[in-house]
């Protein structure tokens, strides 16, 4: 690092402590050195038969993890990266490795998605469809494993209730809103606090009215974004906004603060990440009244693309092992080794060779990814960090003052235009 | 032998002759490159950094001024500058309000003692702690919301609220500050001179003329000590916003210190050169204070108060 400040030097300090404060030793021949975030339980889990796997099928190689606390990681990666490069880290798919490919701290792994000697099996057939969210520049930077679905979970006895049945069309779920705003129910709950709720409503309403090409299109900041096709997002969005379809006050909720609602019956939908599972079950929600559907279609004849959002394994391009790290990433893309992850994950794996628990929530994800035109990592992972902050922000304006969108607009094309210089 | 004595004082005449001047200078010396090292350095290392484009991770690139051109065509900037000035003039309340707290509790009554650390209790929280129950306060599902609700007013969320929502994190973050002021003329009231009171009351002031001519006065260091104290108080509003809406609702709330964590360090920043050209904005501002601030203090020393 050439410019060495005091931001610079307080974060670099912080590292060292936090990496030698978990007990970190420089890594010697064989020691396979893992940094990770995954402190959460089944993450942390998951990994950790992982490991204790791939220790038993090489046993000549130790392996060394660093774990760090999930939102310090942000901030850590870019520290350990740059001064003391892992050999093997984990991260996300799409836009977001990106600053890291450029700035040439991520090992080019094509080798692995393309030379079959490194394989048993062969990656390129049981992952093809993930292998776009990996590219860059025509080279993969890492091996995914695991994904999960976004989608539209409901109160089934609601829709019972009320005399509703899945909505597949646009006009259908338009007319649901309303005969259970009508039943004094909220149709949709959401909770906008930390804004990215925001963005998985307006990828759907975008991938469903113009399709994933234009998706991709406008996230790469390609489109303008008082573009006419962005309009009629907008178009569609007031349609659910203005008639007040959404959860009053969701400004100041977080994600999980909009649950309760639907748990107790105030509300009826949630345009959710299959993680949320998990808490509307905790909430008291049974297979028997939760339900999950497919984002219906917007215009007719469009191909779906779904959002499910990746989790990748990568490689320093400082490893000290790199030898190991690649057997590392092999053993990770395989589809039994993600099949067992994945269980304890309670997610989706990658590999088309996985099989999935019986649970209706996964094998309805499994089927309407396996069978999706196209997948998209969602906004925030799509677009450069700065137009996504700037742009969810904006979607969380427009949603509680619908009739700002022309002002919002002309903003984030103001920013598209500095961000994509 | 007289010759040798001779050089050894020479040796050490150096020395003698400079110790008076010397000495306070080998006490600073660790503090100064502490100082130095700390302080001084980054600020202007910031500023340098203010005039490049730079992601933290890519070569950075010198692009001059333009970082702080295109603060000036940021409506997020001047949002967070006018949000800097509400906090500036609400969190002065503390100074009244702290005052008056202290003069009603400024009695020997059975128990003072315990009700006056219960008033000054909130200053010993952390403020983590009080932004986190404040925002559940104001939470639609905490306990203001439900109680509007319940009284026929509707549901209401402050902090979803555009308008209003920098008052809402304003008056949580007033309220230890209060204490702390509370505290300051507490210990004022303690030390006041009886016989100026006494003088006071025999030429028949009483009331709140006795008040205005005779205690304020007689507070002035305390009073001082409070401003300051505040108005560093809401330059640091950084936390509260931090824990109560994270700028939110859409950049509404943001304050200088917060909006330049936002670009330079949160998980979509790393701008390093605007932030930097925000903190360097921030500074100017802090500056124009802490000169006024020395100049008193400067002044005040002269007249040996």
């Amino acid at each position: 690092m050439v410019i060495v400040g005091g931001i610079n030097m307080r974060k670099i300090l912080a590292t060292i402590i936090a990496v030698t404060s978990l007990g970190y030793s420089s890594a010697f021949a064989g020691t396979l050195v893992i940094n990770t975030d995954l402190t959460d339980p089944a993450p942390k889990a998951a990994f950790e038969w992982a490991f204790n796997k791939f220790q038993e099928e090489n046993p000549d190689v130790t392996i060394e993890v660093n774990n760090f606390d999930h939102e310090g990681y942000k901030q850590a990666i870019r520290n350990f990266l740059t001064t003391n490069p892992p050999d093997v880290f984990n991260w996300y798919a799409g836009n977001r490795m990106l600053p890291f490919v450029r700035a040439g701290l991520v090992e080019d792994v094509s080798d692995i998605w393309s030379d079959t000697g490194w394989v048993d099996g062969n990656l390129t057939e049981g992952m093809s469809h993930a292998k776009k969210p990996m590219t860059i520049g025509g080279k993969q930077w890492g091996i995914p494993y695991t994904y999960y679905q976004w989608g539209v979970y409901y109160r089934k006895d609601l829709f019972e209730a009320n005399g509703i049945s899945v909505p597949t069309t646009w006009d259908e779920f338009v007319a649901a809103c309303a005969t259970l705003k009508a039943a004094g129910i909220t149709p949709i709950t959401i909770g906008s606090k930390y804004l990215w709720t925001t963005a998985g409503v307006f990828d759907y309403l975008n991938l469903r009215t113009n399709g994933y090409e234009f998706h991709m299109a406008l996230t790469k900041g390609e489109v303008p974004y008082t573009d006419p096709k962005v309009h009629a997002v907008f178009d569609k969005w007031d349609e659910l906004v203005k008639p007040g379809y959404f959860l009053e006050n969701h400004a100041s909720l977080a994600w999980q603060e909009a649950i309760p609602p639907m748990v107790n019956g105030e509300a009826a939908m949630y345009v959710m990440g299959n993680f949320s599972v998990a808490l509307f079950k905790e909430g008291g929600l049974t297979n028997d009244n939760l339900g999950f559907f497919q984002f219906p279609e917007i215009t007719p004849g469009i191909p779906m693309a779904e959002e499910a959002p990746t989790d990748t394994m990568h490689i320093a391009s400082g490893a000290k092992n790199k030898t190991d790290a690649k057997r590392f990433l092999i053993f990770l893309s395989r589809a039994d080794v993600q099949e067992e992850m994945n269980k304890t994950l309670g997610q989706l794996p990658v590999n088309s060779g996985s099989k999935v628990d019986p649970d209706p929530f996964l094998e309805a994800g499994l089927n309407m990814l396996n069978n999706a035109y196209a997948m998209a990592q969602f906004y925030d992972r799509d677009a450069p960090a700065e137009m996504a902050s700037e742009g969810m922000k904006g979607f969380q304006e427009y949603m509680v003052n619908p009739d700002r969108r022309d002002k919002i607009l002309e903003r984030l094309e103001k920013v598209r235009q500095r961000v994509y210089k | 032998m007289p010759s040798s004595t001779q050089i050894s004082y020479r040796k050490s005449s150096w020395w003698k002759l400079n110790q008076q001047r010397l000495t306070p200078w080998i006490f600073l010396f660790p503090g100064l490159v502490l100082f130095l090292v700390y302080v001084i350095w980054p600020i202007f290392n910031s500023l340098y950094i203010s005039l490049l484009q730079w992601d933290g991770l890519s070569p950075a690139i010198y692009v001059g001024f333009s970082n702080y051109i295109e603060l000036l065509d940021d409506e997020y900037f001047y949002i967070s500058l006018i949000n800097n000035i509400k906090w500036l003039i609400f969190f002065m309340l503390a100074v009244p309000i702290g005052l008056g707290l202290a003069i009603f509790l400024n009695q020997t009554i059975f128990g003072i003692r315990l009700i006056k650390s219960l008033f000054f209790f909130p200053f010993v929280i952390s403020q983590v702690v009080i932004g986190i129950i404040f925002a559940w306060f104001y939470n639609p599902r905490g306990v203001i919301g439900p109680f509007l609700e319940t009284i026929g007013l509707g549901n209401y969320a402050i902090l979803a609220d555009e308008d209003f929502a920098t008052y809402g994190i304003i008056f949580a973050g007033i309220y230890p500050q209060i204490a702390y002021c509370m505290i300051l003329y507490l210990t004022g009231l303690n030390n006041l001179n009886t016989d100026q009171i006494e003088a006071g009351r025999m030429d028949g002031a009483k009331g709140f003329s006795l008040f205005k001519n005779i205690i304020l006065p007689q507070l002035r260091p305390a009073t001082f000590l409070a401003i300051v104290v505040t108005v560093i108080g809401s330059l640091r509003s950084f936390d509260m916003v931090a824990i109560m809406t994270q700028g939110g609702p859409w950049g509404s709330t943001n304050v200088l210190a917060y909006y330049m964590f936002e670009t330079a360090l949160s998980e979509y920043g790393y701008r390093m050169g605007y932030g930097s050209a925000i903190a360097a904005v921030l500074f100017t501002i802090m500056m124009f204070y802490i000169l006024f601030f020395i100049y008193r203090m400067y002044q005040s020393e002269k007249k040996g108060l």
